[in-house]
Order: C-alpha cells, then structure tokens, then sequence
C-alpha cells in the first residue's frame, strides 16, 4: 500500500541522455502501465523505481519518502522479470520463501505464507518441482508468486508476459489483473503491446525516445491523443495519418472538402482511425483498395486514398468482399478527425 | 532429441573414427598394456632378461612402509593442491566479475602465468625460496622465521603445493570467469530485491549455479595434482627431504628410473591408474548427481 512519485527523473549512461524529464504521481492501489517502442526508455526508468538503475537526476519517492539512494531490497518493492529470474536450484517453494527467509522470518511462518500464496495462484500441485520442470505459464506464476508472499508496497513487472503464447498471455493478462486488484497493490507494468496497455492499465504511460508523450486512462489517450506519436502507437490498427490544409474552417483532405471542428489553421495533419471510417456511398472520401484482410468480426481494407498516392487503411464492420481495384466510398464523423501540429506533433484541438 | 547419421556402408564410419583409435591405441593402450605386461615380471638393470613372478610385484609394494606413506603424501599433496588452485581462482573470478573498467587487462595478466612450463615455474620458485640466496626465505629471515624446506618435510610440501597451484589458478580462473559471466544478471537482480546482500547471494546463489564447474575443475584438478606435478617437484624437491614429497606418480620415475627396479615401477603405474580410475568413478557417481539441476 503505497504512492509513488517520479519527479522530473532524468537517466544518463556516460554522454547519452536515455530518459529526459519524467514525472508522474501514482496514487496508492494503482495499476499503471509504461507502454512504448523498444529502446523508448520505459525499462530503465522502471528499473529506476526498482533500484537496479541509478538516478542520474530528479527524485523517485515511495510513500512520500525520498528512494534515490536506498538499495533495491530497502525499498519493499518487488518485480517480476521477463524471463522470470527464478533460481533454478531451488524448488518452488524455496524460490518463493528466499526473501522471507532471508528477512529471517521463522520457518512455520514461511510455510504459511508460501502455501497462501500457492492455493492464490493455484501453484500447490507444483511446490516441491524445480522450475525447469515446469511450463511457461507456470514459471510465470511462480514469479508472481514470490512477489506478493512478501508483500511488498509496490509491485514492479518488466514484461512479464512477453515469452507465452498468445492464449496465456490472455489468460495471465486477466490473472495480473484481477491479483493486483485483490491485493490492493500499487503496481507499475512495462510492456511494448499496446493491447496490454489497454487492457490492463488504469493509467498508461505512453513513452518514445525517452519522453513521456502521453500520461492518462486508456480511453483518454485513445480518445484525445496528445501527441502524433500517441496517436500511432496506440490502437490497432494504427492511425492513418495524412497532410492536408485547413482555410476557413474547412478540412481540404484527399481531394475532398469538409467542415471540421477545429482551431487549426494552413497546414496540419489530421490522423484518422481505421475503425471510425463509415461505408458510404454518398461519403466524400473513397479509398482504392489494394488488398483486403477479412477478420471475421471485421475486415480491414488497405490501399490508397481517393486518386493521391498515401497509404490507408480502413476498418469495416461484418464480411466485405472488396477486390484490387475497387473504390469504396465512406466518410468520417468529424468529432473523430485528430489534429496535430505538422511541426511538432501535438495535438490542436 | 537426439539426432544420428546413419551410415550404409561400414567403411567410412571405420574411416572417420580410425584417427582417434590410432591416437588411443598407440598412446594409451599399447603402454598400459606394456606396464600391465611388465608388472608381472622383474627385469634385471640392464633389460637382458625377465624373470616372471606373478603378483609379486603387487605384493612387495602393498607390504613396503615407503609405498603407503607415499599414498598418504599424494593424498594431502592433491588436496592442498585442488584447494589453493581453486578457492583463489574463485575469488579472482569474482573480483573480476565486478570490475568494468580495465577487465580485460586484468583478466590477460591473470591468465599469464598458465603460460609458464611447469619445471621452469619450480625453478622460479626454488629460486625465491632457496635456503641461501632466495628473496622470500631472506625476508622471512629478518622476521625470525628459519625457512629450510631442504630440511624441513612440512615446508617442502609447502613449496610444491604454492609452485603447482599457482599456475592452475589462472586455468581455473578462466573457467569460473565463464561461468559467472553465464549466471543471468536478472537472477542476482532477483536476490538483491528478495534482500540479499553480496556474500548472502554469493553462497545461496551463485555458488550452487557454478557447481557443475566447480565439479568439472575438482576432477581436472585432482587429475593434475596426481600426474602433471612431477615436473615441479623434480626441480624443487625431488621427493625428499625423506620421501616427504613422493607422490605416487613420483615414486613410479623414482623406482623405475632411479632406482633401476622397473618391474616395481610398471606395478605402481597400474595402481595408479586403477586408483584414478576408481576416483573418477566416485566423483562422477557421488557428486555429479548433485550438481546438475
């Protein structure tokens, strides 16, 4: 149970600045998420928080208290790693009773916080096997495991479930979550799949290049991205994003003219989501498809639009046969055009 | 999953294998079949005649005081020698292991003195620890420390051991360098959040993970202390002072090449290698089976 601050952290490794400026508070039994490109920086300002990185400059605090210099195990923070780091000599209950018995706790007070935390997570078949005798999910488990027997006042996870396949990861993505809420845990989870992000975060923290672009609930950012790189890296499939001009409050885009809601005027690039395109054969805009995906639920069409040459990508709901070639007609509701800045990517509204 | 060629015909397996057989039979079954051969007889000095005595060979040396003094010389020879190679190998590689600036200096210097032959490493250290002339017994002179290990059995034991390990700490050290640079890095990131301080991790951690090394060097090692001393302790000591330095391996060239009684010598080389033989058998039997997990 706890609150965590970043404050204006910043992560140099020799000359190469990696993390410029980040700061957020994180409210007690929250799940925020830090989603981003690889190399974005997001791994090393988690492993800031957990202690395994120094702060070249800013200030990390846990429960209002300053953390820059404490080592990771005076933190009480604990973290479940991408390879899950179990010690493969031990057995699953050893593994999960190390911390405890290091912190000399006695032994029967041990086995009863290791069993709790098995019957937890459905590990008590499995206590006395060596982690090379289990599955993925089940590693991953463990992992878990040997987090929340100590409990601690911040979970950390770097990744955790990005070496199982996709079925279990649905599953454990469900199980993290549903685990953190009932623990009441204040937690920080680093991926790179925006579904995650989505899915799992009460906040998410969208980072590039070692900036936080976008700090906010899933839907904010979804919603009203702040940034063009915000705008791209989150939904699936991406946000189509072209040049087009704005005079007198009307949108010139794709060689057809519409009104749009906005401030912005010249020059300005308009993102629009897939999804939001409406079949319409009355609509302004048509993209000729080049080729088409049929998801079942829906069908994506990817092509070109009206007569120009930028590529684009449309989202129809149900079956749609479309060949190579054909025009099809929609249109988009103008509450859910983006505007950014051509210049420095962010949002006008 | 194990994968196998399989071959047709029979010759080019033959072909392909006849290499190693050769190496194998003109090196080591031929000679041990020589020694074996000759165990059973007693020659005279100048190797004109044999005359056949059965087990006798066997029988005199399990009787003579000086052969099992010297099984117990070997046994605390080989084992101060596994311990002062290894246990400074293991705290080099750990040093080593934290360094970041300058580690590949340092682990180059460290790897030198492998280089050196084993006589002329006994020479060196004949050299600082001669009675006369020696840096090391001067110094220990000026504390009031008699150094004579001419004299003195325990001090040349002493000797031999320090001038054998020293060279294997960097064999060593290579090895266990390997092998922690093999730990996963987010393991000991695990134990420092689980609470553990560096030496905790040390013994919890990271020593039961170079086990499988760990026991791949004690057998290379005992192995070592057993045959390839002899060069050390020829130039340093040659056995003496009365016997107190006459490992088995010793006593074979001391007999056979000093002492002329070559029957006696072919004897002890096939104790020998029935007792390396069980030793190794022991050790991978007990203690392999521990190691891997």
């Amino acid at each position: 149970m706890a609150t965590v601050e970043l404050d204006n952290i910043k992560k140099r490794f020799g000359g190469t600045q990696v993390i410029h400026g980040v700061s957020t508070a994180i409210e007690d039994g929250e799940f925020i998420v830090i989603v981003g490109p690889s190399g974005c920086g997001k791994s090393t300002l988690l492993r800031m928080v957990a202690g395994l990185e120094s702060v070249s400059e800013g200030e990390v605090r846990i429960d209002g208290e300053r953390v820059n210099e404490r080592e990771p195990m005076a933190r009480d923070i604990a973290m479940v790693f991408q390879n899950y780091a179990l010690y493969p000599h031990m057995s699953v209950r050893q593994n999960m009773g190390y911390g405890l018995k290091i912190a000399g706790l006695p032994k029967s007070e041990i086995a009863a916080k290791v069993d709790e935390a098995a019957a937890l997570l459905q590990l008590e078949p499995y206590l006395d096997r060596r982690p090379r005798e289990l599955s993925g999910g089940q590693r991953q488990r463990v992992a878990m495991g040997r987090a929340i027997v100590r409990e601690p006042k911040v979970f950390l996870f770097d990744e955790p479930l990005s070496n199982l396949d996709a079925k279990l990861r649905v599953q454990m993505r469900l199980e993290i979550r549903d685990l953190q809420n009932r623990l009441g845990i204040t937690a920080l989870y680093v991926t790179h799949d925006q579904v995650e992000a989505m899915t799992m975060a009460d906040r998410m923290i969208v980072m590039n290049a070692g900036r936080a672009e976008q700090i906010g609930t899933p839907l904010e950012v979804y919603e009203r991205p702040q940034t063009l790189f915000a705008a791209q890296f989150i939904g699936s499939p991406s946000m189509n994003v072209l040049d087009a001009t704005m005079q007198d409050g009307v949108l010139h885009l794709g060689g057809a003219t519409m009104p749009a809601p906005t401030t912005a005027t010249g020059k300005v690039t308009v993102g629009l989501r897939p999804e939001h395109a409406i079949a319409d054969p009355e609509g302004p805009l048509s993209l000729t498809v080049q080729m088409g995906e049929p998801l079942g639920a829906n069908t994506l069409l990817h092509g070109r639009i009206g007569d120009g040459s930028e590529a684009f990508t449309i989202s129809l709901p149900g079956v749609h046969h479309a060949t190579a070639g054909e025009r099809i007609a929609f249109r988009v509701l103008p509450e859910n055009l983006h505007f950014f800045d051509p210049e420095t990517g962010a949002r006008i509204d | 999953m194990e994968k196998r060629v399989t071959f047709k015909g029979w010759l080019l397996p033959l072909l392909l294998i006849a290499p190693q057989v050769l190496i194998s039979a003109v090196f080591f079954f031929y000679p041990a079949g020589q020694a074996i051969w000759q165990s059973l007889f007693i020659p005279d000095p100048f190797g004109l005649s044999m005359q056949y005595v059965g087990l006798g060979n066997f029988e005199y040396l399990l009787g003579d005081p000086y052969y099992r003094a010297s099984f117990l010389t070997t046994a605390v020879f080989s084992t101060l020698v596994t311990l002062a190679s290894m246990i400074p190998a293991l705290f080099l590689a750990v040093v080593a292991d934290r360094l970041i600036k300058g580690a590949s200096v340092y682990r180059t210097l460290l790897v030198w003195p492998y280089a050196v032959a084993p006589a002329v490493a006994g020479v060196l250290w004949l050299f600082m620890f001669n009675t006369r002339v020696g840096v090391v017994s001067w110094y220990l002179g000026l504390l009031g420390y008699d150094w004579n290990h001419v004299l003195n059995g325990s001090e040349a034991m002493g000797l031999v051991v320090v001038a054998s390990a020293w060279g294997r700490i960097s064999y060593n050290f290579l090895f266990f360098f390997a092998a922690l640079q093999a730990v996963p890095k987010s393991v000991i990131e695990a134990a420092a959040i689980d609470g553990a301080h560096f030496w905790r991790r040390f013994w919890t951690i990271v020593l039961p993970l170079l086990s499988p090394t760990t026991f791949f060097l004690l057998v290379v090692n005992v192995v070592y202390a057993f045959f390839e001393t002899f060069g050390v302790i020829h130039t340093i000591t040659a056995g003496g002072p009365q016997q107190s330095t006459t490992i088995l391996v010793y006593k074979v060239f001391a007999d056979g090449f000093v002492g002329q009684d070559l029957g006696s010598s072919a004897a002890q080389s096939v104790i020998l290698l029935v007792v390396v033989g069980l030793l190794t058998i022991v050790q991978f039997k007990f203690v392999e089976r521990r190691v891997h997990y």
